[in-house]
């Protein structure tokens, strides 16, 4: 019987973009199988805080905490079992997306034997198989975000974390994107979203509106 | 060590599909070259005696042209963020990447040196030592390079930081690289210097992978 | 008691008393020591009166590779720590150090031509504190390349870093190859070899040098901290004029000032 996997617990979060604080004192708990929407305006800090939880960003105040120990002291171990989907879809024009997928799934440390099989299953998640051997440059904005997303089903991680993952996706795609997800979570897996369009997670555990957490103009200023 | 290869094999098939590459590299390389004979004047001994130097300064100049391009590419489309989060350690993604750039354009640019050093009258014994030290100085040339790439990132005028940041990094290799053939000139002479060229390129190879990881994780934050 | 110099207001107030001192006292160090050198140490048995150079030369020179030793450690403080003063120090210190190596470069052509009948040559401490110099100016082009101030400036601490191996190699460039510089005189295993009449003055001009670092660090932190409140006040006052949002927070003042 294998334990559960430990919750994500964001303990007064603040992220420093240039000089300024975009978000501060922000708190939560992610635990298996549940959904967290982030919502807020341009520029609230979605996107940071996504890369936050990626480690791709050190907090400027509070604690990233993971099984009950802070994510700085698991690393490799936390990075391992996460997938980053960012606003850019990581697509280089002169690969095709059977290359750039094979690619992602040898970087994630997926035996050789294996990679084929799940190259074809991610391609045919997004429908791309029609264009699996075209070159990128040829492929519209939208089937590169879906080439994007299809790292997701490629290299399975337990825990998502998307940045407007549906920009540029027709209403099919996005329907695909919300079954994948739906699917994820039945396994146990959890997601982080980070989106302003609206999008269907079933029951979300919570959604945190950004705005909230953002600092009030009149701040102390010391000196 | 499969997803080095990985890496390694991705980051070669782009370079050499754009194709351009390496081939500007090289034409950057025997331009410079060939503009020197114009400025010095073209006596074979006058040539003879910097005809090394000449052709190391290029093959600098022209590895530098193409440092921009090392991170560039995944900085802008965001898989850089994917490579630091990857099973791959940074430190070796990086090893990788400037592996492909070495068999992409300091590879090539040893190969033709020797064809160049007939345009600059150097003789047999000389011409061996230019390609041996072109040889194992390249490697440092790209290790150290990618430490600027990685540190001017998303810089405004990327190429110019780059430049002014990695040609003082780039003095050590062209002493000892040009400083080979010229002390070839005595039997076993080069052999020192020689030395001390691969122990810069085993240094860099040591310390820059390293130091560029830093930078790059400084570059996302 | 590098956290209780944290709060920049605690910073402002100290550097605004501690200025004047180490002004002054620079000030005085440095007249005593100029007077001293110039005219009253006695000339070289060998050199004559030109070894006067070498109380401007040889200070400068420590100084730069101080100045660079001071700027890795603020840069390495900054990138681990997040220290919110240290980059702001760093950035301070860079062009004083750089200034410094310019003088030893160019005192040091100036002693070079009636010594070796040559402004410069190719030797391995000349070289050496050549890279220095453009260290310098390719950290100052680095922090000043970015849109973001804050990316320049780890950028420059990385790169900061990086730069330390050239210190050991400056420092020990003459024992290592044959230069045409001379070797150590006084910071060397052993003692120092220079006479002590030669020796005091060399020691005030170096305390004068390292006071008048310190004043122009103080005045040029004080400067750009001041620059930051200015930038945020023009912030507060252009999002004042927006919809506020419901929440109030204060947040302690040593996090308000990045």
């Amino acid at each position: 019987m294998t334990e559960p996997a430990p919750d994500l617990v964001a303990e007064a979060l603040a992220c420093r973009r240039g000089e300024r604080l975009v978000f501060a004192g922000l708190s939560f708990r992610l635990s298996a199988g549940g959904a967290l929407l982030l919502t807020g305006t341009n520029g609230s800090g979605k996107t940071s805080l996504l890369r936050v939880l990626a480690t791709l960003i050190r907090p400027a105040e509070g604690r990233l905490i993971w099984g009950a120990r802070p994510v700085e002291a698991e690393g490799a171990v936390y990075r391992a079992q996460l997938d980053f989907v960012g606003h850019q879809d990581g697509v280089k024009p002169g690969l095709t997306p059977r290359e750039v997928l094979a690619f992602w799934v040898a970087l994630r440390g997926i035996e050789r034997s294996r990679v084929p099989r799940l190259v074809e299953a991610a391609l045919a998640a997004f429908a791309l198989d029609g264009v699996a051997d075209w070159p990128c440059r040829w492929l519209s904005a939208g089937q590169r975000r879906r080439i994007a997303l299809a790292r997701l089903v490629a290299a399975p991680a337990s825990m998502w974390l998307l940045d407007e993952p549906t920009s540029a996706l027709d209403h099919e795609n996005q329907s695909r994107l919300e079954r994948a997800i739906a699917e994820h979570r039945a396994s146990g897996g959890r997601v982080v979203v980070a989106s302003h369009s609206p999008i269907d997670l079933g029951v979300v555990a919570a959604t945190l509106t950004l705005d909230a957490f953002a600092l009030p103009p009149d701040y102390a200023i010391a000196g | 060590m499969a997803a080095f290869l990985g890496l390694f094999r991705r980051d070669l098939s782009l370079a050499l599909r754009q194709g351009g590459d390496t081939g500007l590299v090289l034409g950057f390389f025997v331009l410079a070259v060939i503009l020197f004979p114009f400025g010095v004047g073209p006596e074979p001994e006058v040539l003879q005696r910097i005809g090394a130097g000449i052709i190391w300064v290029a093959a600098l100049l022209a590895a530098l042209l193409s440092l921009d391009r090392l991170f560039e590419a995944d900085y802008r489309d965001g898989e850089l963020d994917l490579l630091t989060l990857s099973n791959l350690p940074l430190e070796l993604a990086v090893l990788a990447k400037c592996a492909a750039h070495w068999v992409a354009t300091g590879l090539p640019l040893a190969l033709t040196s020797p064809f160049l050093a007939l345009l600059v009258d150097l003789d047999p014994g000389a011409i061996a030592i230019l390609f041996v030290s072109l040889l194992v100085g390249t490697p440092a040339l790209s290790l150290i390079g990618s430490v600027a790439a990685a540190l001017s990132l998303g810089a405004r005028r990327q190429g110019v930081v780059l430049s002014l940041l990695v040609l003082p990094l780039y003095i050590p290799p062209l002493i000892f690289g040009a400083g080979a053939v010229e002390a070839s000139a005595v039997d076993g002479g080069a052999r020192a210097y020689l030395l001390i060229l691969c122990a810069i390129s085993l240094a860099a190879l040591a310390f820059c992978p390293w130091a560029s990881a830093a930078a790059l994780r400084q570059a996302l934050e | 008691m590098i956290n209780w110099l944290a709060n920049p207001a605690r910073f402002m107030r100290l550097s605004a008393s501690a200025m004047p001192w180490c002004g002054w006292t620079a000030v005085i160090a440095l007249t005593i020591g100029l007077f001293w050198s110039l005219v009253a140490a006695p000339p070289d048995y060998q050199q004559g009166d030109t070894v006067r150079i070498m109380y401007v030369h040889v200070p400068a020179a420590w100084m730069a590779l101080s100045v660079y030793l001071f700027v890795a450690a603020a840069s390495a403080v900054a990138l681990v720590w997040r220290h919110p003063l240290a980059d702001v120090a760093a950035r301070a210190a860079a062009p004083i150090g750089a200034a410094f190596t310019f003088i030893c470069l160019a005192t040091g052509s100036l002693w070079g031509r009636p010594m070796w009948g040559a402004w410069w040559v190719w030797d391995a401490r000349l070289t050496s504190v050549l890279i220095l110099f453009f260290l310098y100016l390719g950290y100052i082009a680095l922090v000043n390349a970015f849109d973001d101030p804050s990316r320049g400036g780890r950028a420059g601490a990385v790169l900061a870093l990086v730069g330390i191996v050239n210190l050991p190699i400056i420092k020990f460039s003459v024992d290592w190859w044959n230069t045409l510089h001379q070797p150590a005189s006084v910071l060397r295993v052993g003692g120092p070899t220079i006479a002590i009449s030669m020796l005091v003055p060399l020691l005030i001009m170096a305390l004068g040098f390292g006071l008048f670092f310190l004043t122009l660090l103080m005045l040029r932190m004080r400067t750009a901290l001041n620059e930051r409140k200015a930038a945020v006040l023009r912030l507060n006052a252009g999002a004042a004029r927006g919809p506020r949002p419901e929440r109030a927070r204060t947040v302690s003042a040593h996090t308000a000032i990045p």
